[in-house]
């Protein structure tokens, strides 16, 4: 069966998925709101942006981020004089990665949902005297619900699924930074096809369950909610 | 202070809104005129929800708008209902009416028990939005508007969205908020059935400006306006249901210039009823006719005449005791009985739809 290695890996996986999930949850909802809204001549460059880890490849992220928090970049100075020591081959390092890498996995999803609901809720809840942010959380939220749990969903499978950006900020540090999909890698520079194996099935299994899960449960709730 | 002041200048492309109006915040306002004329846009930009740079909004001596301040929509003491219920999806129909009454701390119980009855919705309660037919979530939408206790309740082609047996659906319960409602309302329509129904006041619209503004009796009998030259012409008439008339299955309405009987309708004796009277249904004669089909036949005298809109036709503005009535009858019959300004003639009303 697993070793604990892998145990550790996938748990450190888990963890990191749900970090960067509820992280991006945080940041991604107000960027897609304002890429809803906005009618600014910044939407096309700032949405061209999110998009951008979509086609990237990894290392070129991996790469610009490493210099940015090395200790000679400006973002590893920052962290330096703050205390936090510097983040490359560290779990927050890998979180940091990991959330520009899944921006569009979480806004994308939530600014379609945004787009769906529309104006006009908004200025119905005008008219009953609710204010903006009080519209948001009692109107756009609950109608948008379904778009969170695609996104929630989509990102963190996309955060389990990654490799190269972690790699590169991470490296291969066990219980720190070795996740699940470096875990198998090194499995296999070490020729252990077995445990690369184990551990292919198992992020594998877990993949399709979480498709499953989007594509039955989804249809399901968006017609409950409306 | 009893009135909405409202001026704004609005440019989109394509398209331009240019207002000045003073209009009486008592009874139904209808703003009236074909589809893109603006009346939506006026009526967004009175609700807030169009912002214009230049424009001035007083209503009942309280600022909303002018240059140094801008009421935000939800700070505006108003009910608005628009042309699609647009109810939430994700509340029932109680859900709905008590979102609106929850942040607006001057609405009283008493009231929404009294809404709910008016709107005939206390049977839908509990139900979510997508179990409704089109006319129940219509008057949902109304009572929700209701529900906030505004000051002015804005209505946007309400009916327009939906089919003809549910807008008669509707219909009763909007001449109840007519009679009932002590708010003013500011209606959009442009349907002449809505308008010549629920209107006090009218707005005649065209390509973004005001045409005419004024009491509707006085407007809709105006020749110089599109309205009086169309085919839908017709004059509102107050009357006062007198009576019924069992053997001959008749109803008698009084009114200052006369009395008209027609097959008997469903009304009260003494009930105040709107009586529309289209133009084409009344004709002349120079004198009384006794051996004629015709009952009802009364002395009146030409106010004036018109006849560029229609070849062959002539509009005739007609006077009953004060009552103004409009004619649509022929040249060649014009030229006949030498009608001109002053003749005094006798109208035959062939039939009327009343309003109660």
């Amino acid at each position: 069966m697993l070793t604990n290695d892998d145990l550790q890996a996938l748990g450190l996986t888990l963890r990191l998925a749900s970090v960067v999930t509820l992280i991006l949850l945080c940041l991604g909802t107000p960027i897609a709101w304002w890429l809803t809204r906005t009618k600014s001549w910044w939407k096309g460059p700032l949405g061209a942006i999110v998009a951008l880890p979509l086609v990237l490849p990894p290392s070129v992220l991996g790469f610009y981020l490493l210099l940015l928090m090395g200790p000679n970049g400006p973002f590893g100075k920052l962290t330096l004089a703050l205390g936090f020591g510097v983040l490359p081959f560290t779990f927050w390092g890998l979180v940091i990665g990991s959330v520009f890498y899944s921006f569009p996995f979480m806004v994308q999803p939530l600014q379609t949902a945004f787009e769906a609901v529309g104006k006009r809720p908004l200025e119905v809840a005008a008219t009953l005297r609710a204010t903006p942010l009080d519209s948001f959380f009692t109107v756009v939220l609950p109608l948008a619900l379904p778009g969170f749990v695609t996104a929630s969903i989509l990102t963190f499978a996309h955060t389990v699924g990654e490799f190269g950006v972690v790699l590169m900020i991470g490296g291969s540090l066990p219980g720190k930074t070795r996740v699940a999909s470096v875990q198998i890698y090194d499995h296999m520079e070490a020729f252990e096809y077995a445990d690369a194996h184990r551990m292919a099935a198992v992020l594998l299994i877990f993949s399709f369950l979480v498709l499953l899960l989007l594509y039955t449960w989804k249809p399901r709730l968006e017609r409950s909610v409306l | 202070m009893n009135e909405i002041q409202a001026r704004f200048k609005l440019a989109r492309p394509g398209f331009q809104l240019e207002v000045d109006l003073q209009l009486p915040a008592v009874g139904v306002t209808v703003l009236f005129g074909p589809s893109g004329c603006g009346k939506t846009t006026l009526l967004r930009c009175i609700a807030g929800l169009e912002k214009t740079s230049q424009g001035r909004l007083v209503v009942n001596g309280s600022v909303w708008q002018d240059q140094s301040q801008w009421v935000p929509v939800h700070k505006r003491p108003l009910g608005y209902v628009f042309q699609e219920a647009s109810l939430f999806p994700h509340l029932t129909v109680w859900g709905n009416l008590q979102f609106g009454r929850k942040r607006e701390p001057k609405a009283k119980t008493s009231d929404l028990d009294q809404i709910i009855h008016l709107l005939g919705i206390g049977p839908l309660l509990e139900r979510k939005p997508e179990r409704l037919s089109g006319g129940e979530r219509q008057r949902v939408a109304i009572a929700r508007a209701l529900a906030v206790n505004p000051k002015l309740l804005i209505m946007d082609e309400p009916l327009a969205a939906l089919d003809h047996q549910r807008k008669q659906e509707i219909l009763p319960y909007l001449d109840r908020l007519h009679d009932e409602l002590s708010i003013p309302v500011l209606y959009v329509t442009h349907s002449p059935d809505e308008m010549t129904r629920l209107a006090d006041y009218l707005v005649l619209m065209s390509r973004g400006m005001v045409l005419a503004s004024g009491p509707v009796r006085e407007l809709l009998t105006r020749l110089d306006l599109p309205w009086a030259q169309s085919e839908e012409a017709e004059a509102i008439v107050d009357a006062t249901v007198a009576g019924h008339d069992e053997e001959y299955y008749l109803t008698f309405f009084d009114f200052a210039g006369g009395r008209i009987t027609v097959t008997k309708r469903q009304a009260q004796l003494g009930q105040k009823v709107r009586l529309r009277i289209l133009a084409k249904d009344v004709s002349l004669s120079l004198r009384p006719l006794e051996d004629s089909s015709q009952l009802n036949c009364l002395p009146a005298r030409v106010v004036e005449l018109e006849g560029v809109a229609n070849p062959g036709k002539v509009t005739l503005k007609l006077d009953l005791q004060g009552v103004m009535l409009l004619a649509r009858v022929t040249k060649k019959s014009v030229a006949l009985l030498d009608l001109r300004p002053g003749s005094p003639v006798f109208v035959l009303v062939k039939t009327v739809s009343f309003v109660d």
